[in-house]
């Protein structure tokens, strides 16, 4: 066998042999994502408005609408039903002992309740409301938290970006200000002279019992 | 959170357990009087045949482990498809989570999904968009096993104000521990090539909630996996059969269930679930928002109210600690509320990002305890108070509360949760 001949037989050997895939290189699993399939899924809108569909809502047909599919569980006017969440109010309170933290006392953008609303809403029947619907319901909350007058007209268009509370957001700098958990040497013994019990867990006592059901008695707030 | 309601009606805690507390403590080392019946008499189980091997095709408990369940707290939330289970954290050893017991967290309902209907989309700023099958998604190299700890942002969220739940299941149990089979997020986001302008991924979930979190795609390319699999057996339905995200030491509500789009982009999307939700509210009114980390964190799982001590001389300490920063490196026990502290043996395998194991091995004369557990990571770290966290948060934040858990365990044996000064 000549050279070239052998060098031709190696590669048609190799070529039959499973071959490991490197980092580098693509390996080939999957297939292109049509438009129509990423339009279909790709539903997310972003604080700046990408994202947003044509369409347009008004604050009185987003009344109508949270009337007829939102107000059992969020009240008539956001205010909540039961646990269901609160949706209008709360300005002012998060500094107290019970804040409210709604739409307008607390969302930072805008464009998280056009998409919560979109994805998830109305809860058992989600993505079910049309972007004017959607534009509408949202035009009805904001106007509800008092941002917007009630006739006004939402739309890609004159979308804000910016709720009331956006500027009290800031990113997580527990490394810095939380730095003195980070301890060299934490105390092991005499670390304080004495120990009082300050807080009993049964004076609450709501902790879940099988055996009785005092579903009456309850705190007013749960988790999230 | 509420302030603490006083109730017109106190009531024996009775979590399932026959005489939780206050029953009569065992001497430490008793004399026989009589002989044992249980030895001394046949017995019908060494009698008479058992079921046969395939009785239960699908193994599941003994019947005497029946209150070893996942349990719920029907007032934290307004409807049971968006709301929360806990993980018996009394109950359990070592450190892997069993499937079945592993605490659920839904916000529109389990989606239950034919895997061969299920379609996993990459999509964005990549320059080829792309859409993966389940059997193409096993298909793909590179696959690992890892364990990890999920821990929900909101465990212990009830406990801001002050101790209010009896029971480190209820406390501390919204946190499990399983070894994940998956590839590399990086797999796929290599595989449709992400535009250098990338900077974060949407994850969404395919359940009625369609749950989505942004996260840093340095995140997304280094540790996160896309999973099929725990504990060597394919996802519960509840943990997000047929895939979902692992996203190492970060908050659980970013470890998307029914995963079915990774989308990239070059800014956070705000979503409701890292605005209005996951975000810490200070006592300045101000939020920290993207706290994805979950810090280091402890609790002594035995004894606590769930499970008192029953004899007095020698007994064992045990607990679980875990950090998102990287491996427990220490395990302080405090008897005394934290005036003196020993350091706890940690047993058996340590991975970062995962639960560890500890015990201390005592002896109890009937004195009045309260024991807290302090965790150390290799970060160093180390689990704060409650009161230290609250100068630093305030009592509003709900979540990423990691403060060191006290429990009050009385002279009958019976263990409360309480706070100390």
């Amino acid at each position: 066998m000549s050279k070239s001949a052998k060098a031709i037989a190696i590669v048609a050997l190799t070529a039959l042999m499973p071959v490991p895939a490197s980092a580098a290189d693509k390996v080939g699993l999957g297939r292109v994502a049509l438009p129509e399939e990423i339009k279909a899924w790709d539903i997310d809108v972003r604080p700046d408005g990408v994202g947003l569909p044509d369409g347009k809502g008004s604050v009185s047909d987003g009344e109508a609408l949270f009337q007829t599919k939102c107000s059992s569980c969020h009240g008539e006017f956001g205010e909540g039903a039961g646990r269901w969440p609160v949706l209008a109010g709360g300005q002012g309170s998060l500094k107290s002992d019970r804040p409210e933290k709604t739409i307008g006392s607390f969302w930072p953008y805008t464009s998280t309740v056009y998409d919560y609303i979109h994805r998830a809403m109305p809860f058992g029947e989600a993505q079910s409301l049309s972007p004017d619907e959607t534009y509408a319901l949202t035009a009805y909350l904001m106007n509800l938290n008092d941002l917007v007058p009630s006739d006004f007209v939402l739309s890609k268009e004159n979308f804000p970006k910016n709720l009331p509370n956006e500027k009290n957001f800031y990113d997580d700098d527990r490394e810095t200000t939380e730095k003195a958990f980070w301890k060299k040497d934490p105390c092991m013994a005499n670390c304080k002279e004495r120990v009082e019990i300050t807080n009993h867990a049964r004076i609450l006592d709501v902790t879940p019992d099988d055996q009785k059901d005092d579903k009456d008695q309850k705190p007013s707030a749960g988790v999230e | 959170m509420s302030e603490p309601v006083t109730l017109n009606r106190r009531r024996v805690l009775n979590l399932g357990i026959a005489g939780a507390g206050a029953a009569a403590l065992t001497p430490a080392l008793a004399a026989a009087q009589t002989p044992d019946p249980l030895i001394v008499e046949k017995q019908e189980w060494t009698q008479y045949l058992g079921e046969g091997v395939n009785a239960k095709p699908y193994g599941v408990p003994s019947k005497f482990e029946k209150e070893v369940v996942r349990r719920e707290v029907e007032w934290l939330t307004a409807s049971r498809q968006s709301s929360v289970s806990f993980t018996p954290l009394h109950a359990l050893d070592g450190i892997i989570t069993p499937n079945g017991l592993c605490f659920v967290r839904h916000h529109g309902g389990e989606a239950e999904i034919d895997p061969a209907k299920h379609r996993f989309m990459i999509n964005g700023m990549v320059d080829k968009p792309l859409v993966f099958t389940m059997e193409d998604v096993k298909r793909m190299p590179g696959r690992v096993n890892r364990v990890y700890f999920l821990e929900c942002a909101a465990n212990s969220g009830m406990e801001w104000r002050g101790a209010q739940l009896n029971g480190c299941q209820f406390t501390h149990g919204m946190i499990h521990n399983v070894v994940y089979t998956g590839v590399p997020l990086k797999a796929f986001l290599n595989e449709a090539g992400v535009s250098p302008k990338g900077k974060w991924v949407l994850a969404e979930g395919a359940d009625a909630s369609a749950m989505t979190r942004s996260i840093p795609l340095e995140k997304a390319m280094d540790d996160c996996l896309v999973a099929w699999a725990m504990n060597g057996e394919a996802l519960r339905p509840e943990q997000g059969y047929p895939l979902r995200l692992v996203v190492p030491g970060w908050e659980g509500n970013m470890w998307v269930k029914w995963l079915r789009r990774v989308e990239v982009g070059d800014q956070p999307w705000a979503q409701r679930e890292e605005t209005s939700k996951y975000t810490d509210l200070l006592a300045d009114g101000r939020s920290r928002q993207h706290t994805f980390l979950m810090d280091a964190k402890s609790v002594v799982t035995n004894p606590s109210p769930q499970a008192p001590l029953k004899s007095k001389g020698p007994n064992v300490l045990s607990g679980v600690a875990w950090s998102g920063r990287g491996t427990i490196k220490r395990v302080d026990v405090s008897m005394d509320g934290g005036r003196n502290w020993r350091t706890a043996r940690i047993e058996g395998p340590n991975f970062p990002r995962a639960m560890a194991r500890f015990y201390v091995d005592f002896d109890w004369n009937g004195q009045e305890l309260m024991l807290q557990s302090r965790a150390m990571d290799d970060s160093g770290y180390v689990q704060p108070t409650k009161d230290e966290l609250r100068k630093y948060r305030g009592s509003n934040s709900i979540y990423h509360n990691n403060g060191i858990q006290t429990w009050l365990v009385r002279p009958d044996g019976s263990a409360e949760n309480v706070e100390v000064s």
